[in-house]
């Protein structure tokens, strides 16, 4: 299926919690923060939320700013 | 204040309360532009700033999980974060990045809000800025408002319910110091909650003017990161806020204008 990831198409298969997406994608072990269609999605449910063929995430996380 | 009122002040127990939140330090930094993160800790960690800002932007893809980021060399656990909305110019965008920015803090709510309205200058556009915070405390937040200095914005910006005013010196970045004065010192004398000096400051005598005037801090980024050594200057602004803030507890002498005061005796000169 295919799903938009900060701005960029992605493929992955079917069947896939938003907990194993952003595992996937190499941003698990820092602190981040997932909105998926414009809404929030809390940690706490990550990995009960399964990701959905036109899903359009952004994966957000702290940067040096001012 | 009456001499014995100033003999009594005491250092150790003027905290610098924002929200629920008490603090020692009035300094409050930023962690953007540094050569590498190394440095940011280093300069934040002379600076003396127990409250950082970070900003809210898109993770790289397929970034590997081993490389370092700011949250490994500036840990959430030994400071104070502080998410701004760097960048966003419409009320909308500014919520949902301090909403994402609570999700990714694990519920922190103490945010900095800024709504710029034009990418030459980073003026802030007061009135989206308006719209922004009354959604943002309706929702909990404790927000932190960076604004013009507008004394009349920034009383509606404090009845709104924001914990903290924080009108620009002078532009983002610009390094051009406190331009006015005159106004910073109405909204100070108008305000019940703490007013911040955020951007503008360029160097030591700026911070120190600020606190001078009465700000309850100063919030920089540029002054210390573009800095030819930013280490060093972070441990001049430690100093320059201290400073400033102890010269405005002492109270300054009354300026006499064009009249001269001699500080030895005018008597028992040699004849």
């Amino acid at each position: 299926m295919k799903i938009w990831i900060n701005g960029e198409i992605k493929n992955f298969d079917e069947n896939l919690t938003v907990y194993n997406l952003v595992k996937e994608i190499g941003v698990v072990s820092k602190k981040f923060a997932v909105e998926c269609n414009g809404e929030i999605i809390p940690k706490s449910n990550l990995k009960d939320t399964l990701v959905k063929e036109g899903d359009k995430f952004e994966i957000v996380g702290a940067v040096g700013g001012g | 204040m009456k001499l014995s009122e100033q003999l009594e002040v005491d250092n150790t127990s003027d905290k610098f309360i924002v929200g629920s939140r008490e603090f020692n330090s009035r300094l409050l930094v930023g962690t953007g532009k540094y050569k590498d993160f190394k440095e940011t800790k280093d300069a934040i960690t002379e600076s003396g700033a127990e409250i950082v800002t970070v900003a809210i932007r898109r993770t790289n893809i397929g970034q590997n999980s081993d490389e370092p980021s700011l949250i490994d060399f500036i840990p959430p656990s030994d400071f104070t974060y502080l998410p701004n909305t760097a960048g966003c110019f419409n009320a909308e965008d500014s919520i949902r990045t301090l909403r994402l920015a609570r999700e990714l803090l694990d519920g922190h709510n103490l945010v900095k809000l800024e709504v710029l309205g034009d990418k030459e200058t980073l003026y802030p556009n007061v009135i989206e800025t308006i719209e922004a915070a009354k959604v943002l405390v309706k929702d909990g937040f404790e927000v932190m408002v960076y604004t013009s200095d507008d004394p009349i914005v920034a009383k509606m910006l404090e009845d709104i319910g924001c914990v903290a005013i924080m009108p620009l010196a002078s532009l983002i970045g610009s390094g051009m110091g406190i331009l006015n004065p005159w106004n910073l010192e109405i909204i100070i004398k108008n305000s019940s909650v703490p007013v911040i000096v955020d951007a503008g400051v360029g160097t030591a005598s700026d911070a120190s003017i600020a606190m001078e005037l009465g700000c309850d801090g100063v919030l920089m980024n540029t002054a210390i990161a573009e800095a030819k050594n930013p280490i060093m200057m972070a441990g001049a602004m430690r100093k320059a806020i201290e400073a400033g803030r102890e010269a405005y507890l002492a109270g300054r002498m009354n300026k006499k204008l064009y009249q001269a005061d001699p500080s030895s005796p005018t008597s028992g000169l040699i004849k």
